[in-house]
């Protein structure tokens, strides 16, 4: 076929240059992949200090231009505040009116921050460190799919540099859908902490709409309770630099979490996601599905992203099934996607395990077809696009936020005349 | 009336070790309301023809005409060519995930019929069209053509073709891997379009089998990258009876090759 790898880095399954691509599965772990650090290994910790400022040989760090981050990995002083508000409804239907949901602003010595997670790199560790006050919003039952909760991130503004944490904890069986729904200028660091209780069922899209100045760098902490299931979408847009760092811990047998994502790459922009599936525990699922479309226009800088997708399933996580995809879609030469899968099993007994990835541009056979039925090339690219996305879009429960993806996606591919 | 006028048609593809000849001089012509069988044997070049027709980026014509009522058709777009009145039943039709059916096809016909079809009309139409195919109308839904059977694909090949309405179509092996019923469906297809409108159609195919439910008024032998031989159906019972050896012998002779 047409889709041929342009750029992929990194050890392990990566699709080489000239090797065939589509849904490539090289199977469980080679030799050659560069190992997941175990969770004991794992170096975790609340402090910034006992991170070393990172220099950009560090594995972790070896994609990011650290010069754009605005010194955020090298103690930036806080200068600004995100915004947060919390509301009922998405879009123009929202409202104050939040029912049972409690939303509060706690210290970090409250006993549930923390509960989540623990920062695994200097910036989310510079965050925990300066975040000013936490936004915990709880939900203690479940909540009708129709009613969405909106957690609106508002950058500090142009030139600002701002520290966050926010805390979603689903209680004991209840249900949410929750948009945090990210805007604005400046740069920010944050943790955000999604604990799911026992048997409960969280649905969050994590949108990043920002300007085109921001810089954000994000480390997610999803926390699986016995027979819990999460949904997580990230949607990331806009931005000059946005990173995030997922990371899943199952605290109990029976967790199932579902990772999706959407990104879109424009010239000068560096998106990039960083997932760690742990596997702790016996009979959990995760699936993890991230697709992306680049285009850097010529002349212009050119448009990156990086997805590395960490699987661990360790010795006592008998019973799990785990499968991870990575697809990107190169719609311009002016572009670089990483993409990094790594499946690291240590037990015989998993129910299935598997990982895919590919890169390519764009599917000739496919324009062609299209074309040939009489529809012009600027309406068949589209169709495609919105095809390629459109697993991951089906996915998002909310209508409302569905329709702002995929005019978001139009406008994305007008502007490069796409 | 129209007329497909294929004149001197020389067409190569890039392969590893440089350009290679495939078309090498095709002359034909088709007239509204004529069903022209093209046999020949694999690799005679038959979906070569059918492709440059149509206008895939991977051929090059490097010699010759394709016109359609005097117009050259070369170059255009392919999109154009479409909308020009030329439709590609392909011997592989494409998969294209996360674009329905329904989608596709109405996008398809919007662009072909200059306007979009008014919705009430249009749901009637394809669930006709579809209940006439034994397609089941679940099929709306699901992806183009992803995950269809073989026998799958080359019924929605035939709804498209009767959705679309083109003066002229090219058929490319809509027979193989058919099993009876299928190929039974799919002929009356393609007879239900030809009964209402004027449709030229250009058959390609490497058995006979099809012929019997599709008449032909004339049958081309295809072989080495151009036509061998030209007569009416009783060319394609000889082809029955004895294969393709006459002629391939003839070529590779001509070729100043050993047969
Ligand atoms: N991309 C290509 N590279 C090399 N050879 C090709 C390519 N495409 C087609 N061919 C060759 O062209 C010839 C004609 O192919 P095709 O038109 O598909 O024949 P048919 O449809 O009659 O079976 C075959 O010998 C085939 O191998
Ligand atoms: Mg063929």
């Amino acid at each position: 076929m047409t889709d041929t790898p342009v750029a992929s880095t990194g050890g392990g399954s990566t699709t080489a240059p000239g090797a065939p691509v589509l849904d490539v599965d090289p199977g469980i772990k080679t030799a050659s992949s560069p190992k997941i650090a175990p969770w004991e290994e794992r170096f975790t910790s609340y402090d910034v200090e006992a991170f070393e400022v990172p220099r950009g040989r560090e594995e972790q760090w070896r994609f990011t231009p650290l010069r754009r981050l605005n010194g955020l990995h090298d103690g930036a002083a806080a200068d600004g505040e995100v915004a947060v508000t919390v509301r009922s409804g998405f879009g123009d239907s929202a409202s104050d009116d939040l029912g049972g949901v409690r939303v509060e602003h706690v210290g970090r010595d409250d006993a549930r921050i923390g509960e989540g997670g623990i920062p695994a790199d200097r910036v989310a560790a510079q965050a925990w460190s300066a975040f000013p006050t936490a936004t915990v919003v709880t939900v203690d039952q479940p909540r009708s799919d129709d009613e969405p909760l909106t957690v609106q991130v508002e950058g500090p503004g142009f030139g600002k540099t701002a520290y966050a944490h926010l805390q979603l904890r689903l209680e004991h069986q209840a249900e949410a859908v929750v948009v945090v729904d990210h805007r604005g200028s400046g740069t920010v660091a944050a943790n955000l902490e999604l604990v799911v209780g026992d048997g409960a069922k969280l649905l969050v899209v994590e949108v990043h709409d920002w300007a085109d100045d921001a810089v954000f760098v994000g480390a997610q902490h999803l926390s699986v309770g016995r027979d819990a299931t999460i949904r997580h979408t990230s949607v990331t847009l806009g931005g000059d630099l946005v990173r995030l760092s997922p990371t899943v811990n199952y605290r109990a047998p029976g967790g199932d979490a579902e990772l999706d994502g959407l990104y879109f790459a424009d010239g000068g922009q560096h998106l990039e996601q960083r997932l760690l599936v742990d596997h702790t525990a016996t009979h959990c699922r995760s699936r993890v599905m991230y697709k992306g479309a680049l285009q850097g226009a010529e002349g212009d800088k050119a448009a990156h992203t990086v997805w590395v997708g960490d699987v661990l399933i360790r010795k006592e996580a008998e019973g799990t099934d785990s499968y991870e995809l990575n697809r990107n879609l190169l719609l311009t030469d002016n572009a670089r996607a990483d993409s990094v899968p790594n499946l690291e099993i240590e037990t015989g007994e998993i129910a299935g395990a598997g990982h895919a990835s590919a890169t390519g541009r764009f599917d000739d056979e496919q324009l062609f077809y299209l074309m040939a039925r009489g529809i012009p090339e600027a309406q068949a690219r589209r169709l495609v696009v919105r095809g390629f996305f459109g697993e991951v879009i089906a996915k998002v429960r909310v209508p409302a936020l569905r329709d702002r993806l995929e005019a978001a996606i139009e406008a994305e591919l007008e502007a490069v005349g796409v | 009336m129209s007329t497909l006028e294929i004149r001197d048609l020389h067409v190569e593809v890039e392969t590893e070790s440089g350009p290679k000849e495939i078309l090498r001089g095709v002359d034909l012509t088709v007239n509204s309301n004529e069903t022209h069988a093209i046999m020949g044997p694999n690799g005679s070049g038959k979906s070569t023809l059918a492709y440059s027709i149509a206008g895939h980026p991977k051929y090059t014509v490097t010699r010759g005409e394709v016109l359609l009522d005097g117009e050259n058709v070369l170059e255009m777009e392919v999109d154009e060519r479409a909308r020009a009145g030329l439709f590609l039943a392909m011997q592989y039709p494409v998969e294209v995930p996360g674009v329905s059916m329904s989608n596709f096809l109405r996008s398809a016909a919007t662009a072909v019929r200059g306007e979009a079809p008014k919705v009430r009309h249009w749901v009637k139409e394809v669930k006709s069209a579809m209940t006439d195919l034994e397609i089941d109308p679940a099929f709306a839904e699901r992806s183009v053509n992803e995950g269809f059977s073989g026998g799958e694909k080359k019924r929605h090949e035939v709804l498209q073709l009767s959705l679309l309405k083109p003066k002229f179509a090219v058929l490319d092996e809509t027979d193989s891997g058919l099993d009876v019923d299928a190929l039974r469906v799919v002929s009356k297809g393609v007879n239900d379009y030809k009964a209402q409108s004027d449709v030229g159609v250009l058959l390609i195919t490497h058995y006979t089998r099809i012929l019997r439910y599709i008449a032909p008024d004339r049958v081309h032998v295809f072989v080495n990258g151009r036509v061998a031989e030209s007569g009416g159906p009783e060319l394609a019972e000889e082809l029955e009876a004895n294969g393709y050896e006459r002629f391939t012998s003839a070529a590779a002779e001509k070729e100043g090759q050993p047969a």
